[in-house]
């Protein structure tokens, strides 16, 4: 017979699923692995080493700001490594390497950690890193180099030491998709766009790659699926609009869908748990949201790109949304 | 699987979870008699309501079947001694809900053979509805799907009311359960006899017997049994899923229409019943046999014997335990009824009482420990709750102690079928918490009043 000091005793359930909360973090992990390995194939060394600064400025941060409080640390959770990779993916791949570390510090100390940690937090923690570089390095970060070309070389200011800008080790810097469309009005050949051979961020340039991440993520239930679809479908249909008025002067909606980090943000940005509704019909208001702000910025703003402003600013309204959305409950009118 | 139609998209309500069925173990063994043992207690409350009253004395002998408690109010119901033996004492006893709590407990004669002796059958042509509800009553018989509700209660159609839809719930969506399949396959005749017992009394236009499709032996049986019924008898094979069990559930399944909140299943015109109690019901109106036992699953990986067992009310656990090879060294949990309702024990020597669809020993291979994180609004518990409810937000409102804003987003609705923290990736007690704001909720209610 069992020794009754060996049984415990809690409260029902006393069956679990096997999902836990570092399970769904370590998977999103791994789908974003070919993302990497696309931007490696396109921008060489630059990508790891830049990938690496950010990764490593998040995961430092982390460390030394959950180690006194906890046993261990909230590494082993997967979110900061999350916040990293994401942070890296949007930055451009000569970015200094001091600043990609720096943003990385800001993301999670104030992206995430002065909220209270995992969980706690109103805005995307990469996105905050991201337009905190933004605002402090405006030059830096859009100064945009052609994919391909020399493979082990760190590329534009890469090694520019820490509160210098440094100088371009060479000058084949070039405009993104979205900049030339907005201010020379010339499209890009759409083909290049899904398969990524244009010059962008690290993560956003390959479209193909990152709808089927999407795929696969909604697939799993790792993502809110209503979230990507309702800003694509409203971007499409929105700039549509447009497009049918003037299709000399506005970019197309299929352009609009595949340039820039749309694609990007409403796979993985978006669609961060912690800052998005929690409800259905939340979701797509949430979705809906984004996609307009996106097209209004990228057509009537000062800046050619308006995808992180956009989620940021819905990030904001997320806690309202869920208040206002009440679920219909069972046997309710 | 057998050559029953159990293909084709099934009836199911929306949302639920899909725990592991841990059925395997148990649910091709018969049902075993279990021996009598020395000693049985009785405890007066085994059902929802008012505890029913000893009408024994210390040293009496009671005869297997005699009634040794009456029903003490509507909302009651009797209790009958499970043996031939000799009270030997009414007092307070461990009662398997934690508290002490009094019982009769009686001394088996060990020079009878405890034949029950049948009575004449009480035919339901000649007797009116009031007679039928005292009758039922009387005869201790309860909800053994594990609520315990008193059946007379249920039976009693309010003047005005109709029920249109009697069903029978076989579905026993809790994972490692059991018991009511083996009622399905081996009291089939039983099944249908009670059913058109009460069929006699409630006159519902249409009967299902509904049961999930994991048991196609039992779908198949009850099919054919149907077939040969002059009632108006439907089969139903549900989509396996928890909580397909639930009243309210099993309606939306077969109807498509919702109780509406705060209301019975009458008030749509519905009966639900355990198949184990109409089973009862049949046993007690053609050979008088009160409800003095009942068909238990004891199983789990750390039960050496996995086995369904027909057991006298008042048995120790641990003489059932016993009977099933007892529980190995690695036992982590028992509980009794299901992994997702259930209740903890942590001790076997109370009693069997009417309520208790199992004993189950769980190792921490099934019960793991899992770590709490925050909240990180993954919105699966969203998906998971089959009334709609928001459990992530009313999760976070119940650590803060917002009791009125978790009763604005309904949580009084919550029947506690725990799939929000069966799936909770989190590990957040959630549904815990909700049983502590239905308590802060009544009892500000109670203090307003």
């Amino acid at each position: 017979m069992v020794d009754p000091s060996k049984l415990s005793i809690s409260t029902s359930p006393y069956l679990h699923d096997k999902a836990s909360t570092p399970r769904i973090m370590w998977e999103v992990v791994y789908t974003l692995l070919p993302v990497f390995v696309v931007a490696f194939y396109y921008f060489g060394l630059s990508a790891l080493l830049v990938s690496m600064s950010a990764i490593g400025g998040c995961l430092l941060t982390e460390w030394a700001i959950s180690r006194p409080k906890t046993q261990g640390s909230t590494l082993g959770d997967g979110s900061a490594l999350i916040t990293g990779l994401l942070l890296a993916l949007t930055l451009p791949p000569g970015f200094p390497l001091w600043m990609a570390f720096l943003g990385g510090v800001i993301a999670i100390g104030m992206g995430k950690a002065i909220w209270g940690g995992l969980g706690q937090n109103t805005f995307n923690p990469a996105l905050v890193g991201r337009a905190f570089l933004q605002a402090a390095f405006p030059t830096a970060i859009t100064t945009w180099e052609l994919p391909n070309g020399h493979y082990w070389m760190p590329r534009g200011t890469n090694l520019a030491l820490p509160f210098f800008q440094g100088h371009p080790i060479d000058a084949i810097s070039a405009a993104t998709p979205l900049s030339r469309m907005k201010f020379d009005h010339a499209p890009t050949d759409l083909f290049d766009l899904l398969l990524g051979n244009t010059s962008g961020s690290l993560g956003e340039t390959c479209g193909l790659l990152l709808a089927l991440a999407g795929l696969y993520l909604a697939w799993r239930r790792l993502i809110n699926w209503r979230i990507p679809v309702s800003i694509l479908l409203t971007v499409a249909l929105f700039s549509a609009v447009f497009y049918a008025m003037d299709p000399l002067r506005y970019p197309s909606p299929p352009f609009m869908l595949l340039a820039g980090g749309l694609l990007l943000g409403a796979v993985y940005m978006a669609t961060d748990l912690v800052t998005s509704p929690l409800t259905p019909k939340g979701a797509w208001i949430f979705g809906i949201g984004i996609g307009f702000l996106v097209v209004l910025i990228r057509i009537w703003g000062g800046l050619p790109e308006g995808v992180m402003y956009a989620i940021l600013l819905m990030n904001a309204v997320a806690p309202l949304i869920n208040r206002f959305t009440k679920t219909r409950v069972y046997g309710h009118s | 699987m057998s050559g029953t139609t159990l293909t084709g998209p099934l009836l199911t309500f929306r949302h639920g979870v899909h725990p592991e069925e841990y059925k395997e173990l148990s649910c091709h063994r018969p049902i075993e008699r279990m021996p009598f043992v020395e000693e049985y207690t009785l405890p007066l409350s085994q059902h929802i309501g008012a505890p029913a009253k000893a009408v024994v004395r210390e040293g009496q002998y009671v005869r297997r079947g005699e009634l040794i408690a009456e029903p003490v109010g509507f909302v009651s119901v009797g209790l009958h001694a499970p043996v031939d033996g000799t009270v030997t004492a009414i007092g307070l006893f461990d009662h398997p809900n934690g508290q002490m709590l009094p019982a009769i407990r009686i001394k088996t004669d060990p020079f009878s053979n405890q034949r029950f002796i049948p009575q004449p059958p009480i035919p339901p042509e000649q007797i009116p509805v009031a007679d039928f509800i005292s009758a039922v009553q009387r005869a201790g018989i309860v909800g053994l799907g594990g609520a315990a509700f008193p059946s007379h209660v249920k039976f009693s159609i309010p003047e005005g009311r109709q029920c249109r839809y009697l069903m029978m719930n076989g579905c026993e969506c809790e994972p490692f359960l059991t018991c009511d399949h083996r009622v399905m396959v081996e009291f089939a005749d039983e099944l249908i006899d009670g059913t058109g017992i009460l069929q006699h009394f409630i006159g519902a236009e249409k009967i299902y017997i509904a049961i999930e499709a994991n048991k196609p032996d039992a779908v198949a049986i009850l099919r054919e049994k149907a077939a040969h019924s002059p009632m108006p008898i439907e089969v139903v094979p549900l989509q396996v899923k928890y909580p397909q069990g639930a009243e309210k559930m099993m309606i939306t399944a077969i109807l498509g229409e919702e109780v509406p909140s705060g209301k019975l299943p009458l008030d749509v015109g519905v009966l639900v019943s355990n198949v184990g109690t109409i089973v009862a019901l049949s046993q007690y109106f053609r050979q008088g046999m009160p409800l003095i036992e009942r068909v238990l699953t004891v199983t789990g990986p750390a039960v050496r014997r996995p086995t369904n067992v027909l057991v006298p009310l008042g048995t120790p656990m641990r003489a059932v335990v016993d009977f099933c090879g007892g529980i190995t060294e690695d036992a982590v949990r028992i509980l009794l009824g299901g992994p997702m309702m259930g209740m903890v024990q942590k001790s076997l020597d109370v009693p069997v009482v009417k309520g208790i669809s199992g004993i189950l020993a769980l190792t921490d291979e099934e019960v793991q420990d899992i770590t709490t994180y925050n909240c990180i609004r993954c919105g699966r518990c969203l998906e998971a709750c089959p009334l709609f409810l928001n459990p992530a937000r009313m999760g976070l409102l119940a650590r803060k102690g917002l009791w009125e804003e978790m009763e604005e987003l309904n949580v009084l609705d919550c029947f506690e079928c725990a799939a929000c923290s069966y799936v909770c990736p989190s590990g957040i007690p959630l549904v815990q918490s909700f049983r502590v704001g239905k308590a802060m909720i009544r009892e500000k209610k109670a203090r307003e009043k």
